[in-house]
Parts: structure tokens; sequence; C-alpha cells
């Protein structure tokens, strides 16, 4: 294995820089959903008569793709090319079918802002359940506590149950939890276009402090335009391989150029 | 390459086993204790009376039960209404504790496709949830035996040993069937169904000298049976248990706990692909 690192390491002519993500070879496949067995008799029946095809669905297949350290790398394509299969890989989420993944670093996922939140329970009480989801313990979350608060702008609300919040307010607070701990590794899957303009525009500095304290952060989304002020490289993957990685701009006018 | 650092994650090493299981539910205790913390906090969240209902519930249900069946089994079983609470504070936590084990797997799965977190975070809090519930129902129950003038034993220590041997049992049994239910969704329906059946079969409202003695060999393949034993013995007859009766219950708690947890861990890779 190592060596061939050192010559996609020299062919792409990276070779100063850090990989904190690799995929090697990664393929991965789903079962069809109609494939699925529903009940014991049509398992048993199917056993017998050993009609049990699965059937597959390769999300990504023997897909090639570096990140390095302190980079902001994006994934563009079509809707079911495999971003986000790419991204849970690499989250642990997926244990890929084939190839391999190595991460070089603490990664903090980025959940669909405010999924696993609890509607009866208060915004503060939710505040310490995310936490919790993302992995964080009770001191990690109670010494970034005010700081979430004051990020999200919730101070009046916090003691409101959540099921009273406005959906801003919603993905306020989940994106001030999420990124509450500056993380080796942020995973972003769709998200920034959450709440007003204000809102955004604190977003995005929050991540322009985590790149320049030397986070890598690997973003998924179908705003090109931010995209590619925001990014060093991106990927663009179609069909479950990665058709083009490079500068923003290349890459993201050959994905017009094939999607007009 | 020469300097390399160790990778966080390689996914050629990974392997989730019974054991690296058990390692990250200790890197995720705090989430356990939140997730049994919400369910208790929102279970009741919206009623007046709040967690009150988790020792009214039993309590209503024994006043049911006693004064249907009273009648029925009142020369048979003297202080009716401790027998039947009883019996039922088991299998509450029992059915209620394995059908929060599947819903909250089910319902973690929308989770577990997103993030990473160890999938039996949700079925340990969910005996968690229950084991609390089992708790707090022994308020009414010694309210009950108070007021039903039920003497109060020394044997009641054991107690907590009985309280073990459940939570062992239905937790294996919880991850046993919850890990079924994400294979085949039929299961959760049918589980309703076996758990009526069930519970008909452990001598729960009736007493055990109704049985006759050529059934007793059936009733006794019944785990429900000894852990209801492990129960009335010490709190109904006022005495330990004896080798006999014990070892059985430990047999059916450690076993069942060993085999839920090793079949589990060894589905954990599949569960974000099918939930």
């Amino acid at each position: 294995m190592p060596t061939e690192f050192e010559v996609k390491e020299e062919n792409t002519q990276i070779s100063t820089a850090r990989p904190i993500i690799q995929l090697e070879d990664v393929s991965v496949s789903y079962r069809l959903p109609s494939e699925r067995i529903g009940t014991f008799k049509e398992y048993a029946i199917r056993k017998l008569q050993r009609k049990i095809k699965i059937e597959k669905f390769w999300a990504l297949t023997d897909t090639n793709l570096q990140v390095n350290r302190g980079e902001v790398f994006g994934l563009i394509g079509n809707n079911g090319a495999g971003k986000s299969t790419m991204l849970k890989v690499i989250s642990k989420v997926l244990k890929p079918t084939k190839g391999r993944v190595v991460v070089y670093g603490k990664i903090a996922p980025l959940l669909e802002l405010g999924a696993g939140f609890h509607p009866e329970l208060s915004g503060r009480e939710n505040v310490f359940l995310n936490g919790a989801l993302l992995g964080y313990s009770r001191p990690e979350m109670e010494a970034v506590f005010d700081e979430i608060v004051e990020f999200s702008e919730l101070e009046h609300f916090i003691n409101s149950p959540v099921r009273t919040y406005s959906s801003g307010m919603f993905a306020r607070l989940g994106f001030a939890v999420a990124t509450a701990h500056m993380p080796e590794i942020l995973i972003l899957d769709e998200i920034l276009s959450v709440g007003d303009e204000a809102f955004q525009r604190k977003c995005n500095l929050r991540m322009k402090k985590f790149q320049q304290s030397g986070a890598t952060v690997l973003m998924v989304s179908h705003a090109l335009d931010m995209m590619e002020g925001m990014c060093n490289r991106i990927a663009w993957i179609d069909h479950g391989k990665t058709q083009k990685i490079g500068e923003p701009q290349e890459v993201i006018a050959a994905y017009r150029g094939e999607n007009l | 390459m020469a300097s390399t650092p160790k990778p966080v994650y390689d996914s050629a090493s990974y392997r989730v086993s019974a054991i690296s299981e058990l390692k990250e539910l200790g890197k995720y205790r705090y989430l356990l204790g939140q997730l049994i913390r919400r369910d208790i906090l929102t279970r009741y969240k919206r009623s007046v009376l709040g967690v009150a209902w988790t020792m009214l519930n039993p309590l209503g249900t024994m006043l049911i039960l006693s004064f249907v069946f009273s009648n029925f089994f009142k020369s048979e079983v003297p202080h009716y209404p401790v027998y039947i609470l009883s019996g039922l504070l088991v299998w509450n936590f029992f059915s209620q504790g394995t059908n929060a084990a599947i819903s909250g797997l089910v319902w973690g799965g929308s989770l577990l496709k997103r993030i990473y977190i160890p999938s039996s975070v949700f079925g340990v809090s969910a005996i968690g949830t229950a084991l609390v519930n089992l708790v707090l129902s022994l308020v009414p129950l010694v309210i009950v035996m108070l007021v039903d003038g039920a003497p109060f034993y020394l044997s009641m220590l054991f107690l907590p040993i009985s309280i073990l041997l459940l939570t062992a049992f239905t937790l294996g049994f919880g991850l046993l069937i919850s890990s079924l239910a994400v294979f085949f969704p039929d299961v959760a329906e049918m589980y309703q169904v076996l758990l009526t059946a069930w519970m008909y079969l452990t001598p729960i409202i009736y007493p055990e000298s109704l049985i006759s003695a050529k059934w007793m060999p059936f009733y006794t393949i019944n785990p429900m049976y000894w852990m209801v034993k492990m129960f009335r013995l010490p709190i109904f007859e006022g005495r330990f248990p004896s080798w006999q009766e014990f070892l059985p219950a430990f047999g059916w708690a450690a076993g069942m706990l060993l085999v839920g947890w090793l079949y589990f861990t060894s589905k954990t890779e599949e569960y974000a692909y099918r939930v």
C-alpha cells in the first residue's frame, strides 16, 4: 500500500501536503429496497427456493480521494451521485463494501440540523442531548453552553420547549451545537443555507476561523457560487465516481458544462 | 510518508466486536444518561401528574385485576393485590423494556444513518428507562402492602439481585428482538401477540397452585416463570430462593444477555444499511 501512495502523490503533485482523509478504491453497495424481505414466511420460502438474490446498487465505485489537512474541500454533483454516501464512509457511519478509508483526525459530523432534537424538551436540554449524540461529555458541553446560546441568539428562549421555536431558531441552535467545539475535521452536508443572511455570514465567519486554526472542512452543497468562494479544492462526483478533482473554478465549470 | 500519524479511523482494521462495542458504550455513557433522562421527562411531559403516572399506572391495573379476579382467587391467595402487583411489576418491566428497545433502535436508525453512534446505546438506554420505572413502581407496591396489611419480610433484601437478573435477561432479549426487527419489520407486530400469549402463560394474575402437575414441566421452560419467582418468593412468600430456584433464573439471565449481546454486535455494521 505505501508504495501506491507515493506514486499517487507524485502524480497529483501534493507531496508536501499532509493527507487527513484518504479513500482508496472505495465502493459502497446498497441493497435495492424492492429486495427487502419483510416476513419470516417470505424469507423461509425464498431460502428454500434459493431465490435470495441480493440485487445491489453501487452508490460508489472504486473512488479515490485525498483531502489534505487544513483544506476546505467541496463535493458537488447531481442528486444521487454518491456525495452523501462518501461523507458516510468517511464518518464511520457506513463501512465500505470494498476498498479502504483512512482518516487521520477526529471528525465532528454536522447532524442534519436539529435531527435528534426532542420537541418537548427545552432548548437547554436539547443542547446537552444533541451534544451527547455527537459524542461529547457533560463537562465538554457545559464549557461551551453559554457560547452556544450566544451564537444562536436564543438567550430569551433557551428554557422554552423546542416545539415553540421557528425553523430558523431550530437551525441556528443545531448549527451552534455542532460547531461549538473546533473539530479536526468538520463535515457539512448541505446545511449552510440556514437562517437569514446575517446568520449565514456568522456561519461563514466561524468556518473561516476553523480553517485559520488548522481545521479541515469537507462540505457538500448545490450552492455552487458559495462553494467556489469557500473551497480550496472541489471534487465533482457523478454516478458513484469522481469525475474531476481540482481548482473550484475549473471543476464547477466542467460540472456546469455537463449539465447545461 | 515516513512520518504518517496513526489513523483515527481505518476501515480496513475497523470491526465491531462484542468487546469493542462495550468500550464504545463506555465512551458514550453520557449519551446513555441523556437518552434515559429524555425518555422519562418527555413521556408524561404534557400530563399534569407527570412522572407520578409511572406509579399510578401499575396501581390502576392492579386495582382492576384485583377487582375482577379477587372472587376467583381470593380463597387461594391471601393478599391477592400484593400477589398481582409483585408479578405485574416484573411483567411491565419486561414488556416495556423490550418494546422500547425495538422502537429505540428504529428511531435511532434515522440517526445511525447520519452520524456515528454505537447502536447498542438505544437498547441499553431503553432498558435503563424501564429500570428507573421499575424502581419507582416499588413505591406503590409498598403502599399496597401497607394498606392490605401484608407482612414485610427480611427476604426482601434479596430484591436487588432479583432486579439484576431480570434486567440482564430483559436487556439480552431486547437486543435480540430489536436486532431481528431491523431485518424483519413484521417482528415488531408479531411480538405484541407473542407478549400477550406469553403473559398468560406466566403465573402473574393466577396463582401457581392452579397449574396442574402434568403441565408444570412446560411452565418451567418459560424463563419469565423463573424471573417472576425471583420477586414473588422474597416479597410474597417471605423466603430467599433456594439454589434450585435461583440457578435456572441465573442461567437464563446470563445466557440471554450473552446471546443477545453477541448477536446484536455481530450485526452492528449492517444496521446503518438496513434501518
